[in-house]
Protein backbone atom coordinates (compact mmCIF):
# COMPACT_ATOMS: atom_id res chain seq x y z
CA UNK A 1 0.00 0.00 0.00
CA UNK A 2 1.23 3.43 -0.86
CA UNK A 3 2.30 5.71 1.96
CA UNK A 4 0.96 8.78 0.32
CA UNK A 5 -2.22 9.01 -1.54
CA UNK A 6 -3.00 11.53 -4.21
CA UNK A 7 -6.28 13.09 -3.17
CA UNK A 8 -7.09 14.77 -6.46
CA UNK A 9 -5.98 13.44 -9.80
CA UNK A 10 -4.29 15.30 -12.63
CA UNK A 11 -2.25 18.46 -12.89
CA UNK A 12 -4.30 21.61 -12.81
CA UNK A 13 -1.71 24.33 -13.47
CA UNK A 14 -2.30 25.67 -16.95
CA UNK A 15 0.68 25.87 -19.28
CA UNK A 16 0.81 29.68 -19.13
CA UNK A 17 1.04 29.69 -15.35
CA UNK A 18 3.87 27.20 -15.20
CA UNK A 19 7.06 28.71 -13.84
CA UNK A 20 10.01 27.59 -15.90
CA UNK A 21 13.62 28.38 -15.22
CA UNK A 22 15.13 30.22 -18.19
CA UNK A 23 17.55 28.12 -20.23
CA UNK A 24 21.11 28.16 -19.03
CA UNK A 25 20.47 29.40 -15.50
CA UNK A 26 20.66 25.96 -14.00
CA UNK A 27 22.92 23.21 -15.18
CA UNK A 28 23.31 19.68 -13.91
CA UNK A 29 26.77 18.36 -13.15
CA UNK A 30 27.11 15.34 -15.47
CA UNK A 31 29.22 13.59 -12.85
CA UNK A 32 27.48 14.04 -9.49
CA UNK A 33 24.11 15.16 -10.92
CA UNK A 34 23.83 18.08 -8.53
CA UNK A 35 22.24 21.27 -9.78
CA UNK A 36 24.62 24.15 -10.43
CA UNK A 37 23.44 27.72 -10.70
CA UNK A 38 24.91 29.86 -13.47
CA UNK A 39 26.43 32.36 -11.05
CA UNK A 40 28.09 29.52 -9.16
CA UNK A 41 29.48 28.11 -12.39
CA UNK A 42 31.06 31.43 -13.30
CA UNK A 43 32.42 31.85 -9.80
CA UNK A 44 33.99 28.38 -9.85
CA UNK A 45 35.28 28.68 -13.43
CA UNK A 46 32.81 26.07 -14.62
CA UNK A 47 34.04 23.44 -12.22
CA UNK A 48 31.45 21.63 -10.11
CA UNK A 49 31.95 22.84 -6.55
CA UNK A 50 30.72 19.54 -5.16
CA UNK A 51 32.79 16.97 -7.07
CA UNK A 52 35.41 19.08 -8.92
CA UNK A 53 34.16 17.84 -12.27
CA UNK A 54 35.36 20.16 -15.04
CA UNK A 55 32.38 21.02 -17.21
CA UNK A 56 32.95 21.15 -20.95
CA UNK A 57 33.13 24.78 -21.95
CA UNK A 58 34.20 26.64 -25.08
CA UNK A 59 36.38 29.50 -26.22
CA UNK A 60 34.08 32.15 -24.72
CA UNK A 61 34.54 30.74 -21.23
CA UNK A 62 38.26 30.03 -21.60
CA UNK A 63 38.97 33.57 -22.82
CA UNK A 64 37.02 34.84 -19.81
CA UNK A 65 39.05 32.61 -17.49
CA UNK A 66 42.45 33.60 -18.88
CA UNK A 67 42.36 37.16 -20.17
CA UNK A 68 42.52 40.07 -17.73
CA UNK A 69 39.09 41.73 -17.51
CA UNK A 70 37.96 39.47 -20.36
CA UNK A 71 39.64 41.94 -22.73
CA UNK A 72 41.12 40.56 -25.92
CA UNK A 73 41.38 41.17 -29.66
CA UNK A 74 40.07 38.28 -31.70
CA UNK A 75 42.42 37.16 -34.48
CA UNK A 76 41.50 35.87 -37.94
CA UNK A 77 37.81 35.86 -37.07
CA UNK A 78 36.89 36.08 -40.73
CA UNK A 79 37.86 32.52 -41.69
CA UNK A 80 35.17 29.96 -42.51
CA UNK A 81 35.24 26.49 -44.04
CA UNK A 82 35.06 25.87 -47.75
CA UNK A 83 33.71 22.56 -48.98
CA UNK A 84 36.57 21.49 -51.24
CA UNK A 85 35.32 17.94 -51.75
CA UNK A 86 31.61 18.68 -52.05
CA UNK A 87 31.17 16.13 -49.30
CA UNK A 88 27.80 14.52 -48.64
CA UNK A 89 27.13 11.63 -46.31
CA UNK A 90 23.69 11.39 -44.74
CA UNK A 91 23.68 15.18 -44.88
CA UNK A 92 25.72 17.56 -46.99
CA UNK A 93 28.73 19.18 -45.35
CA UNK A 94 27.40 22.59 -46.37
CA UNK A 95 24.16 21.94 -44.46
CA UNK A 96 26.08 20.68 -41.46
CA UNK A 97 28.10 23.89 -41.44
CA UNK A 98 25.03 26.11 -41.68
CA UNK A 99 23.38 24.13 -38.91
CA UNK A 100 26.45 24.51 -36.71
CA UNK A 101 26.66 28.26 -37.36
CA UNK A 102 23.07 28.57 -36.18
CA UNK A 103 23.43 26.26 -33.21
CA UNK A 104 26.66 27.67 -31.83
CA UNK A 105 26.96 31.20 -33.21
CA UNK A 106 30.55 30.26 -34.03
CA UNK A 107 32.32 30.31 -37.39
CA UNK A 108 34.28 27.13 -36.88
CA UNK A 109 35.66 24.85 -34.17
CA UNK A 110 38.33 27.31 -33.09
CA UNK A 111 38.82 30.94 -32.06
CA UNK A 112 42.10 32.77 -31.59
CA UNK A 113 42.72 35.92 -29.58
CA UNK A 114 45.46 38.18 -28.28
CA UNK A 115 45.12 39.51 -24.75
CA UNK A 116 46.90 39.84 -21.44
CA UNK A 117 47.30 37.39 -18.59
CA UNK A 118 48.30 39.23 -15.40
CA UNK A 119 49.62 42.01 -17.60
CA UNK A 120 51.69 39.75 -19.86
CA UNK A 121 50.93 39.27 -23.54
CA UNK A 122 49.51 35.92 -24.59
CA UNK A 123 47.92 34.53 -27.74
CA UNK A 124 45.35 31.80 -27.17
CA UNK A 125 43.84 29.53 -29.79
CA UNK A 126 40.94 27.64 -28.27
CA UNK A 127 38.82 24.88 -29.77
CA UNK A 128 35.05 24.67 -29.48
CA UNK A 129 33.72 21.15 -29.10
CA UNK A 130 30.15 22.19 -29.92
CA UNK A 131 31.10 22.91 -33.51
CA UNK A 132 31.03 19.50 -35.30
CA UNK A 133 32.72 17.77 -32.38
CA UNK A 134 35.59 20.25 -32.31
CA UNK A 135 36.82 18.57 -35.45
CA UNK A 136 39.98 19.83 -37.13
CA UNK A 137 39.47 20.98 -40.70
CA UNK A 138 41.22 23.58 -42.82
CA UNK A 139 39.99 26.52 -40.71
CA UNK A 140 41.35 25.03 -37.49
CA UNK A 141 44.71 24.33 -39.12
CA UNK A 142 44.88 27.72 -40.79
CA UNK A 143 43.98 29.68 -37.66
CA UNK A 144 46.60 27.84 -35.63
CA UNK A 145 49.18 28.40 -38.37
CA UNK A 146 48.39 32.13 -38.56
CA UNK A 147 48.36 32.46 -34.78
CA UNK A 148 51.84 30.96 -34.67
CA UNK A 149 53.03 33.39 -37.36
CA UNK A 150 51.51 36.19 -35.27
CA UNK A 151 53.34 34.95 -32.16
CA UNK A 152 56.65 34.77 -34.02
CA UNK A 153 56.19 38.25 -35.47
CA UNK A 154 55.25 39.84 -32.15
CA UNK A 155 57.33 37.56 -29.89
CA UNK A 156 54.36 36.47 -27.77
CA UNK A 157 53.95 33.09 -26.05
CA UNK A 158 51.31 30.78 -27.51
CA UNK A 159 48.69 28.81 -25.60
CA UNK A 160 46.75 26.17 -27.50
CA UNK A 161 43.62 24.81 -25.84
CA UNK A 162 42.68 21.51 -27.50
CA UNK A 163 39.23 19.99 -27.25
CA UNK A 164 38.52 17.82 -30.22
CA UNK A 165 37.47 14.42 -31.48
CA UNK A 166 40.15 14.61 -34.17
CA UNK A 167 40.27 15.38 -37.86
CA UNK A 168 37.15 16.50 -39.73
CA UNK A 169 36.16 13.68 -42.06
CA UNK A 170 34.21 15.95 -44.38
CA UNK A 171 37.45 17.57 -45.47
CA UNK A 172 39.20 14.19 -45.70
CA UNK A 173 42.84 14.52 -46.76
CA UNK A 174 42.70 18.29 -46.38
CA UNK A 175 42.09 17.73 -42.67
CA UNK A 176 44.92 15.22 -42.50
CA UNK A 177 47.34 17.76 -43.92
CA UNK A 178 46.43 20.24 -41.17
CA UNK A 179 48.42 17.95 -38.87
CA UNK A 180 51.46 18.49 -41.08
CA UNK A 181 50.80 22.20 -41.40
CA UNK A 182 50.46 22.92 -37.68
CA UNK A 183 53.44 20.74 -36.76
CA UNK A 184 55.64 22.46 -39.33
CA UNK A 185 54.63 25.88 -37.99
CA UNK A 186 55.38 24.72 -34.45
CA UNK A 187 58.88 23.76 -35.59
CA UNK A 188 59.33 27.40 -36.65
CA UNK A 189 57.93 28.66 -33.34
CA UNK A 190 60.37 26.41 -31.55
CA UNK A 191 63.25 27.76 -33.66
CA UNK A 192 62.21 31.29 -32.68
CA UNK A 193 62.44 30.16 -29.03
CA UNK A 194 58.96 31.33 -28.17
CA UNK A 195 57.20 29.33 -25.43
CA UNK A 196 54.40 27.06 -26.57
CA UNK A 197 51.97 25.77 -23.97
CA UNK A 198 49.59 22.99 -24.97
CA UNK A 199 46.56 22.58 -22.72
CA UNK A 200 44.62 19.37 -23.32
CA UNK A 201 41.01 19.37 -22.19
CA UNK A 202 38.19 16.86 -22.35
CA UNK A 203 38.32 15.32 -24.93
CA UNK A 204 41.52 15.46 -26.99
CA UNK A 205 41.87 12.55 -29.38
CA UNK A 206 42.86 11.49 -32.89
CA UNK A 207 44.77 13.74 -35.25
CA UNK A 208 44.81 16.60 -32.74
CA UNK A 209 46.67 14.46 -30.20
CA UNK A 210 48.94 13.25 -33.01
CA UNK A 211 49.98 16.79 -33.92
CA UNK A 212 49.92 20.11 -32.09
CA UNK A 213 48.39 18.95 -28.78
CA UNK A 214 51.40 16.76 -27.93
CA UNK A 215 54.08 19.18 -29.13
CA UNK A 216 54.07 21.77 -26.35
CA UNK A 217 57.21 22.97 -24.62
CA UNK A 218 54.96 22.02 -21.76
CA UNK A 219 51.95 19.77 -22.19
CA UNK A 220 49.35 20.23 -19.45
CA UNK A 221 45.82 19.02 -18.92
CA UNK A 222 42.69 19.56 -16.90
CA UNK A 223 41.84 16.75 -14.46
CA UNK A 224 39.84 13.80 -15.70
CA UNK A 225 40.02 14.66 -19.41
CA UNK A 226 39.93 11.93 -22.04
CA UNK A 227 43.26 12.10 -23.88
CA UNK A 228 44.41 9.59 -26.44
CA UNK A 229 45.18 8.81 -30.05
CA UNK A 230 42.69 6.05 -30.82
CA UNK A 231 39.23 6.27 -29.29
CA UNK A 232 38.45 3.89 -26.42
CA UNK A 233 35.76 2.07 -28.43
CA UNK A 234 38.17 1.33 -31.29
CA UNK A 235 40.83 0.05 -28.90
CA UNK A 236 38.31 -2.16 -27.13
CA UNK A 237 37.22 -3.66 -30.44
CA UNK A 238 40.83 -4.22 -31.49
CA UNK A 239 42.14 -5.94 -28.37
CA UNK A 240 38.78 -7.58 -27.53
CA UNK A 241 39.26 -6.90 -23.83
CA UNK A 242 37.79 -4.44 -21.38
CA UNK A 243 39.91 -1.37 -20.82
CA UNK A 244 41.40 -0.76 -17.37
CA UNK A 245 39.75 1.84 -15.19
CA UNK A 246 41.13 5.31 -15.71
CA UNK A 247 42.61 4.38 -19.10
CA UNK A 248 43.31 7.44 -21.30
CA UNK A 249 42.51 9.97 -18.57
CA UNK A 250 44.77 12.97 -17.89
CA UNK A 251 46.07 11.16 -14.81
CA UNK A 252 46.95 8.09 -16.92
CA UNK A 253 48.74 10.21 -19.51
CA UNK A 254 50.65 12.09 -16.79
CA UNK A 255 51.68 8.79 -15.22
CA UNK A 256 53.07 7.57 -18.55
CA UNK A 257 55.16 10.67 -18.97
CA UNK A 258 53.41 12.68 -21.65
CA UNK A 259 52.19 15.58 -19.52
CA UNK A 260 54.10 18.04 -17.36
CA UNK A 261 51.28 18.52 -14.90
CA UNK A 262 47.55 18.48 -14.38
CA UNK A 263 45.99 21.69 -13.20
CA UNK A 264 42.60 22.60 -11.76
CA UNK A 265 40.79 25.16 -13.90
CA UNK A 266 40.39 27.43 -10.87
CA UNK A 267 44.18 27.71 -10.51
CA UNK A 268 45.19 27.54 -14.12
CA UNK A 269 45.49 31.26 -14.82
CA UNK A 270 47.72 31.76 -11.83
CA UNK A 271 49.96 28.86 -12.69
CA UNK A 272 50.36 29.73 -16.36
CA UNK A 273 50.96 33.35 -15.58
CA UNK A 274 53.79 32.27 -13.27
CA UNK A 275 55.20 30.01 -15.99
CA UNK A 276 55.13 32.81 -18.54
CA UNK A 277 56.75 35.20 -16.07
CA UNK A 278 59.57 32.73 -15.48
CA UNK A 279 60.06 32.28 -19.22
CA UNK A 280 59.98 36.02 -19.94
CA UNK A 281 62.35 36.90 -17.14
CA UNK B 1 47.03 -18.29 -54.93
CA UNK B 2 45.58 -15.97 -57.52
CA UNK B 3 43.41 -13.34 -55.94
CA UNK B 4 41.15 -11.44 -58.28
CA UNK B 5 38.29 -9.05 -57.68
CA UNK B 6 34.70 -9.00 -58.91
CA UNK B 7 35.40 -6.18 -61.30
CA UNK B 8 38.15 -8.25 -62.91
CA UNK B 9 35.73 -11.03 -63.86
CA UNK B 10 35.39 -10.00 -67.54
CA UNK B 11 39.15 -10.47 -67.88
CA UNK B 12 39.08 -13.85 -66.17
CA UNK B 13 36.22 -14.94 -68.46
CA UNK B 14 38.16 -13.99 -71.56
CA UNK B 15 41.24 -15.76 -70.26
CA UNK B 16 39.13 -18.88 -69.79
CA UNK B 17 37.98 -18.60 -73.39
CA UNK B 18 41.59 -18.41 -74.50
CA UNK B 19 42.34 -21.61 -72.61
CA UNK B 20 39.38 -23.33 -74.23
CA UNK B 21 40.37 -22.23 -77.71
CA UNK B 22 43.91 -23.47 -77.08
CA UNK B 23 42.59 -26.86 -75.99
CA UNK B 24 40.36 -27.13 -79.04
CA UNK B 25 43.24 -26.14 -81.27
CA UNK B 26 45.42 -28.81 -79.77
CA UNK B 27 42.79 -31.51 -80.08
CA UNK B 28 41.64 -30.77 -83.60
CA UNK B 29 44.98 -29.48 -84.93
CA UNK B 30 43.11 -26.63 -86.54
CA UNK B 31 44.92 -23.31 -86.75
CA UNK B 32 43.12 -21.00 -84.34
CA UNK B 33 45.79 -18.30 -84.11
CA UNK B 34 43.51 -15.68 -85.63
CA UNK B 35 40.84 -16.32 -82.99
CA UNK B 36 43.48 -16.32 -80.28
CA UNK B 37 44.91 -13.05 -81.47
CA UNK B 38 41.46 -11.55 -81.50
CA UNK B 39 40.83 -12.73 -77.95
CA UNK B 40 44.18 -11.44 -76.72
CA UNK B 41 43.42 -8.04 -78.22
CA UNK B 42 40.06 -8.12 -76.54
CA UNK B 43 41.68 -8.96 -73.19
CA UNK B 44 44.06 -6.07 -73.57
CA UNK B 45 41.23 -3.71 -74.44
CA UNK B 46 39.10 -4.93 -71.54
CA UNK B 47 42.02 -4.51 -69.16
CA UNK B 48 42.63 -0.98 -70.29
CA UNK B 49 38.94 -0.30 -70.00
CA UNK B 50 38.72 -1.65 -66.47
CA UNK B 51 41.98 -0.39 -64.99
CA UNK B 52 41.68 3.09 -66.41
CA UNK B 53 38.20 3.53 -64.97
CA UNK B 54 38.53 2.15 -61.47
CA UNK B 55 36.30 3.58 -58.76
CA UNK B 56 37.72 4.73 -55.44
CA UNK B 57 36.69 1.54 -53.71
CA UNK B 58 38.18 -0.65 -56.46
CA UNK B 59 41.49 1.16 -56.04
CA UNK B 60 41.31 0.55 -52.30
CA UNK B 61 40.88 -3.15 -53.05
CA UNK B 62 43.86 -3.23 -55.42
CA UNK B 63 46.01 -1.33 -52.90
CA UNK B 64 45.35 -4.19 -50.47
CA UNK B 65 46.02 -7.01 -52.91
CA UNK B 66 47.90 -9.68 -50.93
CA UNK B 67 50.46 -10.16 -53.68
CA UNK B 68 51.42 -6.50 -53.94
CA UNK B 69 55.09 -5.87 -53.22
CA UNK B 70 55.91 -4.43 -49.79
CA UNK B 71 58.81 -2.26 -48.63
CA UNK B 72 61.47 -4.95 -48.19
CA UNK B 73 60.71 -6.41 -51.60
CA UNK B 74 61.07 -3.00 -53.22
CA UNK B 75 64.32 -2.43 -51.35
CA UNK B 76 65.64 -5.73 -52.66
CA UNK B 77 64.75 -4.81 -56.23
CA UNK B 78 65.88 -1.17 -56.07
CA UNK B 79 69.02 -1.18 -53.89
CA UNK B 80 72.50 -2.44 -54.69
CA UNK B 81 73.22 -2.80 -50.97
CA UNK B 82 71.04 -2.56 -47.93
CA UNK B 83 71.72 -2.94 -44.23
CA UNK B 84 68.60 -3.19 -42.10
CA UNK B 85 68.71 -1.51 -38.71
CA UNK B 86 66.51 -2.23 -35.74
CA UNK B 87 65.09 -0.72 -32.59
CA UNK B 88 64.08 2.65 -31.22
CA UNK B 89 66.72 2.52 -28.42
CA UNK B 90 63.97 2.97 -25.85
CA UNK B 91 61.41 0.19 -25.81
CA UNK B 92 61.81 -2.39 -28.55
CA UNK B 93 62.00 -3.13 -32.25
CA UNK B 94 58.74 -2.58 -34.10
CA UNK B 95 58.29 -5.09 -36.89
CA UNK B 96 55.69 -3.00 -38.74
CA UNK B 97 58.26 -0.38 -39.74
CA UNK B 98 61.60 -1.33 -41.26
CA UNK B 99 64.56 0.79 -42.22
CA UNK B 100 68.24 1.05 -42.90
CA UNK B 101 71.01 2.50 -45.05
CA UNK B 102 71.36 1.38 -48.62
CA UNK B 103 72.58 2.47 -52.02
CA UNK B 104 70.58 3.14 -55.17
CA UNK B 105 72.69 3.23 -58.31
CA UNK B 106 75.67 4.03 -56.13
CA UNK B 107 74.01 6.77 -54.08
CA UNK B 108 73.73 6.29 -50.32
CA UNK B 109 70.27 6.78 -48.86
CA UNK B 110 68.24 5.96 -45.77
CA UNK B 111 65.15 3.92 -46.61
CA UNK B 112 62.27 3.56 -44.15
CA UNK B 113 58.89 1.97 -44.72
CA UNK B 114 55.88 0.16 -43.36
CA UNK B 115 56.15 -3.58 -43.74
CA UNK B 116 53.23 -5.97 -44.15
CA UNK B 117 53.55 -9.74 -44.03
CA UNK B 118 53.35 -12.02 -47.04
CA UNK B 119 51.48 -14.88 -45.35
CA UNK B 120 49.25 -15.29 -42.33
CA UNK B 121 52.11 -15.92 -39.93
CA UNK B 122 54.15 -13.01 -41.23
CA UNK B 123 51.14 -10.73 -41.31
CA UNK B 124 50.78 -11.28 -37.58
CA UNK B 125 54.51 -10.84 -37.05
CA UNK B 126 54.35 -7.52 -38.91
CA UNK B 127 51.14 -6.56 -37.09
CA UNK B 128 49.45 -6.04 -40.49
CA UNK B 129 51.65 -3.02 -41.11
CA UNK B 130 50.19 -1.17 -38.13
CA UNK B 131 53.03 0.46 -36.23
CA UNK B 132 53.28 1.13 -32.51
CA UNK B 133 54.94 4.27 -31.13
CA UNK B 134 58.33 2.54 -31.11
CA UNK B 135 57.99 2.09 -34.88
CA UNK B 136 57.64 5.82 -35.41
CA UNK B 137 60.47 6.45 -32.95
CA UNK B 138 62.68 3.95 -34.77
CA UNK B 139 61.88 5.80 -37.99
CA UNK B 140 62.82 9.12 -36.36
CA UNK B 141 66.05 7.68 -34.98
CA UNK B 142 67.02 6.51 -38.44
CA UNK B 143 66.09 9.84 -40.01
CA UNK B 144 68.25 11.67 -37.47
CA UNK B 145 71.07 9.29 -38.32
CA UNK B 146 70.59 10.07 -42.00
CA UNK B 147 70.64 13.78 -41.19
CA UNK B 148 73.86 13.40 -39.23
CA UNK B 149 75.62 11.74 -42.16
CA UNK B 150 73.86 13.86 -44.76
CA UNK B 151 72.06 11.05 -46.59
CA UNK B 152 68.66 11.63 -48.24
CA UNK B 153 65.66 9.83 -46.74
CA UNK B 154 63.20 7.74 -48.74
CA UNK B 155 60.02 6.40 -47.16
CA UNK B 156 57.59 3.75 -48.42
CA UNK B 157 54.12 4.13 -46.96
CA UNK B 158 51.69 1.22 -46.74
CA UNK B 159 49.59 0.99 -43.61
CA UNK B 160 45.95 0.54 -42.62
CA UNK B 161 46.70 2.94 -39.75
CA UNK B 162 48.75 3.34 -36.60
CA UNK B 163 47.96 0.50 -34.21
CA UNK B 164 45.04 1.31 -31.88
CA UNK B 165 46.19 -0.75 -28.90
CA UNK B 166 46.46 -0.42 -25.16
CA UNK B 167 50.27 -0.37 -25.04
CA UNK B 168 50.36 2.01 -27.99
CA UNK B 169 48.38 4.51 -25.94
CA UNK B 170 50.53 3.94 -22.84
CA UNK B 171 53.65 4.66 -24.84
CA UNK B 172 52.21 7.75 -26.53
CA UNK B 173 51.12 6.89 -30.06
CA UNK B 174 49.93 10.46 -30.56
CA UNK B 175 53.17 11.99 -29.31
CA UNK B 176 55.29 9.68 -31.46
CA UNK B 177 53.48 10.63 -34.66
CA UNK B 178 53.35 14.33 -33.74
CA UNK B 179 57.10 14.39 -33.06
CA UNK B 180 57.81 12.87 -36.46
CA UNK B 181 55.67 15.48 -38.23
CA UNK B 182 57.58 18.28 -36.52
CA UNK B 183 61.03 16.77 -36.99
CA UNK B 184 60.49 15.74 -40.61
CA UNK B 185 59.32 19.19 -41.59
CA UNK B 186 62.73 20.62 -40.64
CA UNK B 187 64.99 17.61 -41.30
CA UNK B 188 68.23 18.80 -42.89
CA UNK B 189 68.28 16.30 -45.76
CA UNK B 190 66.01 15.73 -48.77
CA UNK B 191 63.01 13.47 -48.13
CA UNK B 192 61.05 11.54 -50.75
CA UNK B 193 57.86 9.70 -49.72
CA UNK B 194 55.97 7.17 -51.80
CA UNK B 195 52.61 5.67 -50.93
CA UNK B 196 52.94 2.14 -52.28
CA UNK B 197 49.71 0.69 -50.85
CA UNK B 198 47.43 2.04 -48.18
CA UNK B 199 47.90 5.53 -46.82
CA UNK B 200 45.69 5.60 -43.77
CA UNK B 201 45.64 8.76 -41.76
CA UNK B 202 48.18 9.70 -39.09
CA UNK B 203 49.78 6.28 -39.36
CA UNK B 204 50.79 7.10 -42.92
CA UNK B 205 51.56 10.78 -42.39
CA UNK B 206 53.88 9.82 -39.49
CA UNK B 207 56.56 8.99 -42.08
CA UNK B 208 55.00 11.04 -44.85
CA UNK B 209 56.39 14.59 -44.69
CA UNK B 210 58.64 15.04 -47.69
CA UNK B 211 59.99 17.36 -50.37
CA UNK B 212 58.33 15.01 -52.84
CA UNK B 213 55.29 12.93 -51.95
CA UNK B 214 54.10 10.44 -54.55
CA UNK B 215 51.32 7.93 -54.79
CA UNK B 216 51.45 4.82 -56.93
CA UNK B 217 48.57 4.81 -59.38
CA UNK B 218 46.31 2.35 -57.56
CA UNK B 219 46.82 3.40 -53.95
CA UNK B 220 44.76 5.49 -51.57
CA UNK B 221 45.59 8.18 -49.05
CA UNK B 222 43.15 9.84 -46.67
CA UNK B 223 42.24 10.79 -43.15
CA UNK B 224 40.34 7.56 -42.51
CA UNK B 225 39.66 4.24 -44.23
CA UNK B 226 36.40 4.09 -46.20
CA UNK B 227 35.09 1.36 -43.88
CA UNK B 228 35.62 3.40 -40.72
CA UNK B 229 34.27 6.50 -42.41
CA UNK B 230 31.13 4.59 -43.35
CA UNK B 231 30.71 3.26 -39.82
CA UNK B 232 31.04 6.72 -38.29
CA UNK B 233 29.11 8.91 -40.72
CA UNK B 234 26.51 6.39 -41.91
CA UNK B 235 26.56 4.31 -38.72
CA UNK B 236 26.89 1.16 -40.79
CA UNK B 237 29.67 -0.74 -42.58
CA UNK B 238 27.67 -0.96 -45.80
CA UNK B 239 28.49 2.40 -47.30
CA UNK B 240 32.20 1.88 -47.87
CA UNK B 241 31.95 2.28 -51.66
CA UNK B 242 30.13 5.57 -51.20
CA UNK B 243 32.55 6.69 -48.49
CA UNK B 244 35.49 5.89 -50.77
CA UNK B 245 33.99 8.20 -53.42
CA UNK B 246 33.27 10.99 -50.93
CA UNK B 247 36.75 10.91 -49.40
CA UNK B 248 38.39 11.56 -52.80
CA UNK B 249 41.20 9.29 -51.77
CA UNK B 250 42.64 8.16 -55.13
CA UNK B 251 45.96 9.33 -56.53
CA UNK B 252 44.16 11.35 -59.21
CA UNK B 253 41.98 13.13 -56.66
CA UNK B 254 44.90 13.80 -54.35
CA UNK B 255 47.02 15.19 -57.17
CA UNK B 256 44.15 17.31 -58.43
CA UNK B 257 43.71 18.75 -54.91
CA UNK B 258 47.44 19.52 -54.78
CA UNK B 259 47.96 17.31 -51.73
CA UNK B 260 50.65 15.18 -53.38
CA UNK B 261 53.42 16.03 -55.84
CA UNK B 262 52.87 13.32 -58.41
CA UNK B 263 51.55 9.93 -59.44
CA UNK B 264 53.78 7.00 -60.35
CA UNK B 265 52.22 4.77 -62.99
CA UNK B 266 51.74 1.09 -62.19
CA UNK B 267 52.00 -1.85 -64.60
CA UNK B 268 48.65 -2.68 -66.19
CA UNK B 269 46.43 -4.28 -63.56
CA UNK B 270 48.52 -3.15 -60.60
CA UNK B 271 51.99 -3.42 -59.10
CA UNK B 272 51.51 -7.09 -58.23
CA UNK B 273 51.15 -8.02 -61.93
CA UNK B 274 54.75 -7.07 -62.54
CA UNK B 275 56.71 -6.12 -59.40
CA UNK B 276 59.99 -5.84 -61.30
CA UNK B 277 58.64 -3.28 -63.72
CA UNK B 278 57.07 -1.40 -60.80
CA UNK B 279 60.40 -1.32 -58.97
CA UNK B 280 62.16 -0.06 -62.11
CA UNK B 281 59.67 2.79 -62.48
CA UNK B 282 60.08 3.74 -58.84
CA UNK B 283 63.85 3.56 -59.09
CA UNK B 284 64.03 5.87 -62.08
CA UNK B 285 61.68 8.35 -60.37
CA UNK B 286 63.87 8.26 -57.25
CA UNK B 287 67.05 8.86 -59.26
CA UNK B 288 65.51 11.84 -61.02
CA UNK B 289 64.37 13.36 -57.74
CA UNK B 290 67.56 12.62 -55.84
CA UNK B 291 69.66 14.54 -58.34
CA UNK B 292 67.16 17.41 -58.37
CA UNK B 293 66.86 17.64 -54.57
CA UNK B 294 70.54 17.14 -53.82
CA UNK B 295 71.38 20.06 -56.10
CA UNK B 296 69.26 22.44 -54.04
CA UNK B 297 70.39 24.37 -50.99
CA UNK B 298 69.00 22.61 -47.94
CA UNK B 299 67.68 25.81 -46.33
CA UNK B 300 65.69 26.53 -49.45
CA UNK B 301 64.46 22.95 -49.58
CA UNK B 302 63.18 23.13 -46.00
CA UNK B 303 61.48 26.49 -46.60
CA UNK B 304 59.73 25.06 -49.64
CA UNK B 305 58.78 21.89 -47.77
CA UNK B 306 57.16 23.87 -44.96
CA UNK B 307 55.53 26.26 -47.41
CA UNK B 308 54.06 23.36 -49.38
CA UNK B 309 52.33 21.78 -46.39
CA UNK B 310 51.26 25.15 -45.02
CA UNK B 311 49.46 25.99 -48.25
CA UNK B 312 47.25 22.89 -47.99
CA UNK B 313 43.66 23.53 -46.97
CA UNK B 314 40.70 25.48 -48.27
CA UNK B 315 39.33 28.38 -46.24
CA UNK B 316 36.95 31.17 -47.11
CA UNK B 317 37.93 34.67 -46.06
CA UNK B 318 35.23 37.29 -45.87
Amino acid sequence: MAWFKRSTKGIFTSTEDKKEAPDGVWNKCPNCKKALHYSEQVEHKYVCQYCNYHLRVGSKEYFEIFFDDNAFAELFGNLTSGDPLNFTDTKSYKDRLVESYKKTGLKDAIRAAHGKIDGQDLVIACMDFNFIGGSMGSVVGEKIARSIDYCIEHKIPFLMISKSGGARMMEAAFSLMQMAKTSAKLALLSKAKIPYISLLTDPTTGGVTASYAMLGDINIAEPGALIGFAGPRVIKETIKKDLPKGFQTSEFVLEHGFLDFIVDRREIKNKLSTFIRIMNN
Amino acid sequence: MNTSFDFEKPIADLQQQVEKVKQVAEKTKVDMSATLKELQDKIQKTKLDIYNNLTGWQKVQISRHPERPYTLQYIEMICDDFIEMHGDRTVKDDKAIVGGFGTIAGQSVMIIGHQKGVNTKMRQYRNFGMANPEGYRKALRLMKLAEKFNKPVITFIDTPGAFPGLEAEERGQGEAIARNLLEMSVLNVPIICIIVGEGASGGALGIGIGDKVYMLEHTWYSVISPESCSSILWRSWDFKEQAAECLKLTADNMYHNKLIDGIIKEPLGGAHQDPKAMAETIKSQLLTDLSELKAKKIEKLIDERIEKFCSMGVVVED
